[in-house]
C-alpha cells in the first residue's frame, strides 16, 4: 500500500495538506496526514462515521484549526489565518454543509443574492439574474427561487446549497456529504450535477462522503481515512485492490459489492 | 483593480461589415459591475448583424457569461443575427452551457403585489388568525373534556412543573415589582392627602388600587413576559424540529401534552401569584405610609380592614384566571404557528407577548365595564 499512499508533493496541487495532527483532548483523529488535491479534479476523502473527514474538511476552510502541520490552499498556508486574512481565499472557492445551512428567514434566490451583494458591485437586477442562473445551474426549476428553504425538499435543498456555494464562481467547491440523506434517484442527479459542474465550469471539487455510488460514479481519486491515517489514495478501481483491511471491508462489505457491480455494469 | 482585470467592450459600426463587438477582458463577477450600466445604454442596430469577437477574452465565469447571454438574446429579440467569433473552445461551451440550462421564461421575477391586493391578504390573513385562535381553543376545550371523562389522561407531572417554573419560580420578581409599585402609590398619594390632613385614607388608595387593579394586571403581565414567551419559543421550537409531528405519530395529542398542563398550571398560578402580590404591593404602601405620613403599622392595617371588602378583593383575584387563560392559550397558539425556520420562532414569540399583553389589559377594562354596570 505504500506505493499508493505516498502520493508525491504536486507541484500545483490546489489543496495540499502535510504532516497534519489533530487532538481533541486525549483523542488522536488526524496523525500525519497527507493529501493533496490536483487542479480540476473531483477529490473524495471517505471513511468511516466519526473518522475525522468532516474535522479535516473544516479545517481546511479555516473553521478549526489543527493541532500541527501545514494546509497550504491555491498555493497559500491557511492554517493560523484569523476571518479577515482568510477572506480572500474563501472569495475562492464556495462551501456546501451537510445539511445545507441556507438561511431558513431567505429565499433561495436571496440565499444566492446575498453573497454577490456583499462581495461584489454590481446592480440589483444583474444580481437576481445571475443568482437565477446559479440556480438553474444546479438543476432547480425557476419556480424554486422565491421559496423559503423550509418549503424545499431534500434534494432540492441540497441544489440550493450548492447554488449558493456557486454565487462567487469560486475555482475551488468543497462538499460535506453531498448525497447524505438522499434517495438513490436524487443522489443520482447530485453525481451528475456534480460531474457536470466540473466538466462546464472547469471547477475542483473535494467532497466528504460515505456514498459508494457517489464515489464510483463521480470522484477522480479517492483518498480513505482510517485510524486518523490516510490508508490508501487513488482512483476506485486502484483502491479496490488494496489489501489493507479497512479498505477491504470498505469496499467488500455488502453495500461497496452492490456499488461495485452496478459501477462495472454501466463501463 | 487594473483595467486588464475588469471586462472591456469596444463597438465598431461599419457599414460593409455590420456591427463589431469586441469583448476582452476579465468577463468576471469582479469584473462586470461597470459593463452592465455600459450594456444597457447601447444603441444596437434594429436590424442587420451583429459579431461578436471573443479572441481577447482573458477570463468568463458563469455571471460574464450570462451577461453575454443575455445580451446575445436582446439582440436576438430585436431581429439581428449574431455571430460569436474567436471564443476559446472552454468559454464556448461554458456560453452554450448558460444558453442550455437558463430558460427566458424563467427570468423574469414575479410582479410585486399592488396596494389594495396587499390590504386585501392582510386582512383576510388577520380575520384567518381570529378564527384559527378560535378554533384553537376549542380544540383543548375538548382536549380538556376529554380529560375529566378519563382522569389518567391528567399530566401531573407537567402540571406540577409548569407551576413550579411559571408560579414559583416568579415570586421574586413579581413580588419587588409589585412591593415597588405600592411604594410609588403611597408615595404618589401622600403629598396630595397631606394637603387635606387625610394622611389615613393612604390605605384605601393603595389597597383599593391594588388589590382591585394593579396587583393581578402587573402580575399578568410580568407572567406573559415571562411564561408566556417561554410557551411560545418551546412549542415553536418543538414545531420546528419536528417533535409535534412525533407526538401525534405516537398517538399523544399534542393539547393534551403540551397546552392542557401549561392552562391548567397557570389558572392555579396566577391567582395564587395575585394574592402574594396584593400583600407585598400593600407592605410597600404601608412603609411608606409610615416613612411619609406617619401613619403607623396597626393604624394602617386597621383602616385596610374597613377599606378593602370581600367583594373588591375576590373581583382582584377572580381576574386572575381570566387573564391566564388568555396568556396560556396565546402563548401555545403562537407557538403552533411557526413554520420552520429559526426566523420565526423569533417573530412569534414577539407576537405572542404583544397579543396576550393587549388582550390582558383590553380584558382588563372590558371587565371593569361589566363591573359598573352591574354595579360591584
Amino acid at each position: 500500500m505504500s506505493n499508493v499512499n505516498a502520493t508525491p508533493a504536486v507541484q500545483n496541487a490546489v489543496v495540499d495538506i502535510r504532516g497534519l495532527n489533530t487532538r481533541f483532548g486525549d483523542a488522536v483523529v488526524h496523525e500525519n496526514v497527507n493529501l493533496s488535491v490536483r487542479p480540476g479534479e473531483i477529490f473524495a476523502l471517505v471513511g468511516a462515521s466519526g473518522c475525522g473527514k468532516s474535522t479535516l474538511l473544516r479545517e481546511t476552510i479555516v473553521l478549526q484549526p489543527p493541532v500541527s502541520g501545514s494546509i497550504r490552499v491555491f498555493g497559500h498556508e491557511v492554517i493560523g489565518l484569523d476571518d479577515e486574512q482568510a477572506l480572500p481565499l474563501r472569495r475562492r472557492w464556495g462551501v456546501m454543509f451537510e445539511r445545507g445551512a441556507l438561511f431558513s428567514s431567505l429565499t433561495v434566490s436571496e440565499n444566492v443574492a446575498m453573497v454577490l451583494r456583499e462581495h461584489t458591485q454590481l446592480g440589483a437586477r444583474l444580481i437576481d439574474e445571475i443568482a437565477a442562473v446559479k440556480i438553474a445551474l444546479t438543476g432547480l426549476p425557476a419556480d424554486a427561487g422565491p421559496k423559503y428553504p423550509a418549503e424545499l425538499s431534500g434534494g432540492m435543498r441540497k441544489r440550493a446549497a450548492l447554488a449558493r456555494a456557486l454565487a462567487l464562481d469560486p475555482e475551488l467547491l468543497f462538499l460535506d456529504e453531498p448525497t447524505a440523506g438522499l434517495d438513490p434517484l436524487s443522489a443520482t442527479g447530485i453525481d451528475e450535477l456534480v460531474r457536470n459542474l466540473r466538466d462546464g465550469l472547469g471547477l475542483t471539487i473535494m467532497m466528504v462522503t460515505h456514498d459508494l455510488d457517489l464515489m464510483w460514479r463521480a470522484a477522480d481519486r479517492v483518498a480513505v481515512l482510517g485510524e486518523g491515517h490516510i490508508v490508501g489514495t487513488g482512483t476506485m478501481a486502484e483502491l479496490a485492490r488494496i489489501e489493507h483491511p479497512l479498505i477491504h471491508e470498505y469496499f467488500y462489505g455488502p453495500r461497496g459489492r452492490a456499488a461495485r457491480e452496478q459501477a462495472w455494469k454501466q463501463r | 483593480m487594473t483595467p486588464a482585470d475588469t471586462a472591456q467592450l469596444t463597438i465598431q459600426t461599419g457599414a460593409a461589415t455590420g456591427t463589431q463587438v469586441r469583448c476582452a477582458g476579465c468577463w468576471t463577477v469582479q469584473g462586470i459591475a461597470a459593463l452592465d450600466d455600459r450594456l444597457e445604454r447601447v444603441k444596437w442596430p434594429q436590424q442587420g448583424e451583429v459579431t461578436i469577437d471573443g479572441s481577447e477574452l482573458a477570463a468568463l465565469d458563469t455571471s460574464g457569461a450570462w451577461l453575454l447571454q443575455r445580451t446575445i438574446r436582446g439582440l436576438e429579440a430585436r431581429g439581428c443575427t449574431v455571430r460569436i467569433d474567436g471564443l476559446r473552445p472552454q468559454f464556448a461551451s461554458l456560453l452554450q452551457l448558460i444558453a442550455a440550462r437558463v430558460g427566458a421564461a424563467g427570468m423574469s421575477p414575479p410582479p410585486a403585489a399592488g396596494f389594495l391586493t396587499r390590504a386585501g391578504w392582510q386582512a383576510w390573513q388577520s380575520l384567518l388568525g381570529a378564527a384559527r385562535m378560535l378554533s384553537f381553543a376549542g380544540e383543548n376545550a375538548l382536549a380538556l373534556l376529554r380529560a375529566f371523562r378519563e382522569p389518567r389522561r391528567w399530566r401531573w407531572r407537567h402540571i406540577l412543573y409548569n407551576l413550579q417554573t411559571a408560579g414559583f419560580e416568579a415570586l421574586p420578581i413579581t413580588g419587588l415589582l409589585s412591593f415597588l409599585m405600592g411604594i410609588v402609590i403611597a408615595y404618589q398619594g401622600a403629598e396630595q392627602l397631606q394637603r387635606f390632613g387625610a394622611n389615613i385614607y393612604v390605605a384605601d388608595l393603595v389597597g383599593l388600587s391594588m388589590v382591585r387593579e394593579l396587583s393581578p394586571l402587573l402580575t399578568a403581565i410580568i407572567v406573559a413576559g415571562r411564561s408566556g414567551s417561554a410557551y411560545t419559543a418551546q412549542i415553536g421550537t418543538m414545531k420546528v424540529t419536528e417533535e409535534i409531528d412525533a407526538l401525534r405519530t405516537i398517538g399523544i395529542g399534542p393539547p393534551e401534552l403540551l397546552v392542557l398542563p401549561k392552562i391548567i398550571a397557570l389558572f392555579i398560578a396566577l391567582p395564587l401569584l395575585t394574592v402574594y402580590t396584593d400583600v407585598t404591593g400593600i407592605l410597600g404602601g404601608m412603609m411608606m405610609a409610615r416613612a411619609k405620613l406617619d401613619v403607623s403599622f396597626t393604624t394602617f392595617l386597621d383602616r385596610l380592614d374597613e377599606a378593602i371588602t370581600l367583594r373588591s378583593y375576590l373581583i382582584g383575584v377572580g381576574k386572575a384566571p381570566v387573564f391566564a387563560v388568555i396568556i396560556a392559550l396565546i402563548g401555545c397558539y403562537q407557538g403552533f404557528r411557526v413554520t420552520g425556520s429559526a426566523d420565526s420562532v423569533g417573530r412569534q414569540t414577539t407576537i405572542s407577548v404583544v397579543q396576550s399583553i393587549f388582550l390582558v389589559i383590553v380584558t382588563d377594562a372590558l371587565l371593569s365595564i361589566v363591573f359598573s354596570w352591574l354595579d360591584l
